[in-house]
């Protein structure tokens, strides 16, 4: 009905001087018609609670992630909506303009979803394997230490260095990633290693 | 600190009100409610905003709202107006206090007053596409707009917008659906420094006082609540640094009230009644009348007639 | 942050400087926003530009980026000709009677020992003159001339508020309010916060910058002390986690450090970290570093870390510079010495300065591992596009694999806040496509280096093959096996040696303290400061109760607050030297009469008498320092040095260009512009909006549509000078590149009066760049120039020299 009721219908009936039709017949219901209530169902409901951080800033506000399915009881999850948790001590459910979109970064046409390999020279990236990414990239690491280890300096001190290979590490993931991330990269003697504590 | 709201139900939760706390319907008529709901109340205390947009994210996140992506237009407001998709937009103003000369940057979160008298819905020719709750709250049924635009021009503070794609108006709800199960507006929960606070409306004023009271204490002698009269009072309301020059806030309307126009078109309904009199004539004759006493862009008409047009074809 | 986030509603002035935390940390400062509502403090906002936290500050002073020092060693002056000095403090818990070697001076802007062709001090003389008992000699009268307060005294003097004026550009009576009211703070029961973050650190003297208000802090008597403290608002979420985790090239997890190569044996190497006290009775925690040191050491190699092989020692990497920071590794990577390079969700074509060079670099790569749940511009810097990325693909030999990883909603684990709270997550969805955590692709790069060393042997593959890896599923291991590891363990029962029937220690079990941590070998822990984390008790860091006993921002069952749940640090000096709180309103803990009690887990031994031992329980002194001695590389006391690119001389010592001691490689110091260059004759800085995060957020709808276009911000009275309209294009250039922005002209900037002449300000937000969702422009780092804090090497992003012109828009 909303076309049949558009702005320029008014104006041209109305111009025309006569009052040509009564509501009824313009398509309104009568006054005594049952309301449609104006209120949306609530969103939230029969959605599964996940307590998070917010992953930008250090002030690291509590966020509940609502999502449908429940990765506790092993099934896939689909996050519908993400929203400050009133039990933080720190933000008490508020957000940011960025942690108030985070479902905006989760959902991004950004995200990444395949491993991709541009080679060299090329123009494009082309979908790879993991095992495929991941095996060329620990035979280019273990090629590169073979040839590039410092074992010993001039002086004939064991230094064990290796320069040629470089880690910059996050600075979103968790201390677990962390951890893992230094075991890691220092167990090959790697010194070009940074954060972005640095910047 | 205002005592945040507890965290929302995942439950489903029977709603706080509905279709019989109706108290106004527009072009239409409704039987007074059998009680009266307490009257909430938003209060946007500006002195405290820092103009972070948190509350347009939120607004945009949980309303579900689709908003372009525009241009820098040479201020941090954006988008650049109040859209269908945006509610809520803060407006910046930079403002060079002429006592003190220092530059004030005022930060006001425009967007729906939910005025106790609401002029869009005084304005509305289509019967319940706006309707008011005991609760204050002033909301549109979009199912039942027309897109004629009418509420646009019958709101003193310039607030809905007509959507091109489906040619309804859109406004803030203030978030009735969070309201109806004992939350507070998506805007208010997200903003950080609790610049938007959220109860109901005595509280709200008893809160504003504090604000204006500790306001003055830092030297704003002019400090005090925007709650204007003119249109019964509003459901929003804003604490101002300098409440006695409202439109330095990017022109909120000093004193807002509801044209005589559409004071004249709720006496003509009200007196001819709906059956008797054709509809559109009415209408025909509200628009004339309307048109030059508010403002109403020459794009809005443009928009109009192409919306027409568009829906003839 | 000394403090918490929670703590800042506990002061009485908030003092916002070198920061933006309204805009940068929303919701944290909601905190200054609670303390102004309810304690009636004032915000005062010191900043080149009127920004959205001086949108509500009481108090607001323009300052000229680059001239924080001059400022406030300007307060510090202000301090002591005013009297206004918390004395019992100062005198009794810093440094301010110790008195200095004879043969340290300083004159026209250096320090003794200056080596101009190595950029270096030999810094023997910046100590204290050492007692035949062996300690540090004190004259508690601060009678002595060469006591550290008179030198301090001596060497601030000249910054008067006259000279502020000239060099800062900040009018003297503005400048006298702001130290007056942080003068009012010496009063024990006022407290002041500091609030810093990037605008100070992002210097070529940055570490300078926050020392400068540290001594403040101190000579106020706030620092410890609710409502107190030096708070450095962190960027990332997980930046203070990875800080303290020790991923930098001269760290090992809690902050203990890698070797040099001048440290030939374990011995040497520990020679130099067991402080001993400087004073009688001192703490000098770092006294127990041998026992953090090996615990780590067995976390890395177990049982092949052996006191035979001291406990592998020589498996750590020994150093040949101090470190290799990121800009040296892009110099390095410029100079075709670098082969691999990952980034591990971080974007460093946008990240770091001089575009121009960090592009041609990755060009000299043979293989660039991208790992990030997001497009980057690094993983695309091969590809063209247009005057955004002007690149010839066919000429790049690079090879970049891209893996994509999870992000925050998907994974489990904790992350540090700034205020060193490690808090737990739950995941809350599934990721998408094929997606897979971090944890696994180290995991599997580890699995795989592991198999082919233990097969067909390499170059030293000792740490590789030994690294331990005792997890379920050694392909993945999970969040709470890693967070156990970090924690640590008993590795074998410690006997009670009055009673061997009895176990201290038990093997197998968590550790419930880094008290407990042994240097024999029989305990493990990947990182003692966070011990305590995840005990016998379970995850302390997923604890969840908000309950805070006596309403003072401590929170103290809520998640685990590094170290050994404090929740502010160097507590102790919250009491007199009695014991007892300088202001009972506002009490911490305090002494009983037999032990430290209170709100907080006090920082010092339970039952270390009051008068007994000093607060700063990590340093050798037992007090903190006015006067550091020999531990900054440019100097004991902060000294005024214009950026690298400045547009007037440096107004205290002409000579001096720049920090004297940070690291400039040959071929950047060719791009710097020339001091009061008419080339470039506009001072910019760069900074960030609150509607984005760094480079991620222009990949998300709603961020691009708050802010969805790159812009410059000028004065009008500049852009009147050059004819630039509101939201017009403009060019901006440096000496390394050149930008096209639309430009925003705002009261908000104004021109400064530096020594007399007026000097324009350029400020460009840096989160725009060729992917992404909002509009395509250029990062700010197009213009920034190559140069670090002597310190610790961040680069010089706040201030430098730029050109404008107003110009057409841009042809992609």
């Amino acid at each position: 009905m909303n076309m049949e009721l558009s702005r320029r219908q008014f104006l041209g009936t109305a111009g025309a001087g006569v009052a040509g039709t009564t509501l009824g017949a313009l398509g309104f219901g009568g006054v005594e018609e049952a309301y449609a209530s104006t209120i949306k169902p609530f969103r939230l409901v029969n959605t599964t609670e996940a307590r998070n951080t917010c992953t930008y800033c250090s002030v690291a506000c509590g966020i509940i992630i609502y999502s449908k399915g429940s990765l506790a009881k092993g099934e896939k999850a689909d996050i519908t909506h993400i929203e400050g948790d009133t039990d933080h001590p720190t933000n008490r459910g508020t957000l940011c303009p960025k942690g108030a979109a985070l479902i905006s970064y989760v959902k991004s046409e950004q995200r990444l979803k395949y491993p991709m390999i541009r080679r060299a020279g090329s123009d494009k990236f082309e979908r790879v394997s993991w095992n495929e990414a991941l095996d060329k990239i620990a035979k280019a690491m273990k090629a590169d230490r073979d040839q590039n280890l410092v074992q010993k300096n001039k002086d004939g001190v064991t230094v064990n260095r290796w320069t040629t290979t470089g880690f910059l590490a996050a600075s979103a993931t968790t201390n677990e990633t962390a951890m893992c991330t230094y075991k890691v990269v220092r167990s090959t003697g790697m010194v070009v290693f940074d954060n972005q504590a640095r910047v | 600190m205002f005592p945040p709201i507890p965290n929302p139900p995942v439950t489903a939760t029977p709603a706080k009100f509905g279709d019989a706390d109706l108290v106004r319907r527009s072009a239409s008529s409704v039987p007074a409610p059998a009680q009266k709901l307490t009257p909430v109340a938003k209060l946007i205390d500006v002195s405290k905003c820092i103009g972070c947009k948190a509350c347009q994210a939120a607004c945009l996140e949980w309303n579900e709202l689709h908003e372009e992506i525009g241009t820098f237009n040479g201020t941090y407001t954006n988008p650049p107006d109040l859209t269908p998709a945006s509610f809520t937009l803060m407006r910046f103003t930079e403002w060079v206090n002429p006592e003190t000369d220092n530059l004030e940057w005022l930060i006001r979160k425009d967007g729906c007053m939910h005025c106790a008298d609401p002029g869009c819905l005084k304005a509305c020719p289509a019967p319940g596409a706006i309707v008011q709750y005991s609760n204050g709250i002033v909301d549109f049924a979009h199912d039942k707009c027309i897109g004629c635009g009418y509420c646009v021009k019958g709101c003193p503070f310039n607030i809905p917008r007509i959507s091109q794609v489906d040619h309804k108006a859109y406004k803030c709800t203030l978030c009735s659906d969070r309201v109806a199960v004992g939350q507070g507006p998506a805007c208010q929960k997200a903003c950080p420094t609790q610049a938007i606070v959220f109860g109901t409306k005595d509280e709200m004023k008893q809160w504003a006082d504090g604000r204006i009271k500790d306001l003055k204490s830092r030297g704003y002698k002019n400090a005090g609540l925007y709650d204007p009269p003119g249109v019964g009072g509003t459901h929003v309301m804003y604490v101002l640094q300098h409440a006695d020059k409202p439109s330095i806030y990017a022109g909120l309307p000093d004193n807002p009230r509801i044209s005589p126009i559409v004071e004249a078109w709720k006496g003509v309904t009200k007196y001819v009644g709906l059956g008797v009199m054709g509809f559109a004539a009415i209408a025909g004759a509200f628009h004339y009348l309307v048109t030059g006493a508010n403002k109403v862009t020459a794009e809005d008409e443009e928009n109009a007639e192409k919306l027409t047009q568009g829906g003839r074809s | 942050m000394t403090n918490s986030w929670t703590d800042i509603k506990n002061a009485d002035l908030v003092v916002i400087m070198g920061g933006n935390a309204a805009e940068a940390h929303p919701c944290g400062f909601k905190w200054v926003t609670e303390a102004k509502a309810t304690r009636g403090a004032k915000l005062v906002v010191v900043d080149p530009r009127f920004t959205r936290s001086a949108a509500v500050a009481d108090y607001y002073a323009p300052i000229r980026q680059g001239t924080d020092i001059a400022f406030l060693n300007g307060v510090m002056n202000y301090l002591i000709q005013n009297d206004k000095i918390q004395w019992d403090y100062v005198k009794a818990f810093t440094n301010a009677s110790f008195v200095v070697k004879e043969g340290f001076t300083y004159q026209d802007g250096l320090f003794t020992g200056y080596d101009e062709q190595k950029r270096d001090y030999n810094r023997s003389t910046w100590d204290y003159e050492m007692g035949p008992d062996g300690y540090a000699v004190v004259d508690e009268t601060l009678q002595n001339p060469r006591c550290v307060w008179n030198l301090l005294k001596q060497h601030v003097s000249v910054y008067t508020p006259e000279l502020v004026e000239r060099i800062t550009g900040t009018p003297k009576d503005k400048f006298l309010k702001v130290a007056s009211m942080m003068a009012e703070c010496s009063a024990p029961n006022k407290t002041m916060t500091s609030m810093y973050a990037l605008g100070w650190t992002q210097h070529s003297k940055g570490s300078q910058n926050i020392r400068c208000m540290a001594m403040i802090q101190l000579m106020l008597g706030n620092i410890g002390v609710r409502g107190g403290g030096m708070n450095a608002l962190r960027g990332h979420s997980n930046i203070q986690g990875l800080t303290d985790l020790g991923l930098m090239s001269n760290l090992i997890p809690g902050y203990l450090t890698l070797p040099t190569e001048r440290e030939a044996d374990f011995n040497a190497y520990m020679s130099t970290r067991g402080f001993k006290p400087l004073r009688p009775n001192q703490m000098s925690y770092w006294q127990n570093y041998k026992k953090f040191f090996v615990s780590f050491q067995k976390t890395m190699w177990g049982p092949a870390a052996t006191a035979e092989n001291n406990f592998a020692y020589d498996w750590l990497p020994k150093l040949d510079v101090p470190a290799y920071d990121v800009l040296r590794a892009f110099e390095l990577m410029d100079q075709g010495k670098m082969n691999i390079y990952f980034c591990q969700g971080f974007n460093p074509l946008q990240a770091f300065p001089n575009k121009a060079k960090l592009a041609r670099a990755l060009g000299k790569l043979k293989l660039l591992v991208v790992m990030d749940p997001l497009e980057t511009e690094t993983a695309r810097f091969w590809e063209n596009h247009g005057i955004y990325n002007e690149a010839n693909p066919a000429s790049i030999q690079t090879e970049v694999i891209q893996l994509p990883t999870t992000c925050f909603a998907e994974d489990e684990g904790s992350l540090v806040n700034s205020g060193r709270w490690l808090q737990w997550h739950w995941p809350g969805g599934s990721p998408p496509g094929e997606a897979k955590t971090d944890v696994f692709i180290m995991s599997q790069i580890h699995l795989r280096l592991k198999e082919m060393y233990r097969k067909d042997g390499g170059a030293v593959p000792e740490p590789i093959v030994n690294l331990t890896w005792n997890y379920k599923d050694p392909n993945e291991p999970t969040a709470e096996e890693l967070a156990k590891e970090m924690n640590g363990s008993v590795l074998t029962d410690v006997l009670d040696p009055n009673d061997p029937t009895k176990k201290v220690l038990e093997a197998g079990k968590q550790l419930a303290s880094f008290g407990l941590l042994r240097d024999d070998g029989s305990t493990a822990a990947g990182c003692w400061i966070y011990t305590g984390c995840f005990t016998e008790a379970g995850n302390m860091m997923a604890r969840r109760d908000n309950s805070d006993p006596g309403d003072t921002g401590a929170y103290s069952k809520w998640s685990f607050s590094w170290p050994a749940n404090r929740r502010i640090i160097y507590n102790r000096a919250s009491c007199n030297l009695d014991g007892q709180p300088w202001d009972d309103t506002r009490k911490l803990i305090w002494w009983d009469g037999a032990k430290w009690t209170g709100f907080d887990v006090p920082d010092i031994a339970p039952t270390a008498k009051p008068r007994d031992v000093g607060p700063f329980i990590m340093n050798p002194e037992g007090v903190s320092r006015l006067f550091t001695r020999g531990m900054m590389r440019d100097g004991p006391f902060p000294v005024h040095y214009e950026p690298f690119e400045s547009p007037v001389a440096n107004l205290i010592a002409p000579k001096v260009r720049g920090n004297p001691v940070a690291r400039v490689f040959k071929d950047d110091f060719a791009q710097f512009a020339d001091t009061g260059s008419k080339e470039f004759p506009y001072a910019a800085t760069s900074y960030r909006l609150t509607e984005h995060f760094h480079y991620w957020t222009k990949t998300n709808h709603v961020n691009s549509v708050l802010q969805p276009e790159f812009f410059v911000e000028i004065s009008p009275e500049l852009a009147k000078e050059k004819g630039i309209a509101n939201a017009g294009w403009v060019r901006v250039w440096s000496k390394r590149g050149s930008v096209i922005a639309k430009a925003y002209v705002t009261k908000r900037i104004r021109p400064l009066m530096v020594d007399g002449k007026a000097t324009h300000i350029v400020g460009i937000p840096i989160h725009w760049g060729f992917v992404g969702a909002a509009k395509k422009g250029f990062p700010a780092n197009v213009l920034t120039p190559f140069v670090g804090d002597a310190n610790i090497e961040t680069p010089e992003y706040k201030a430098f020299l730029v050109n404008i012109e107003p110009t057409t828009g841009p042809v992609a």
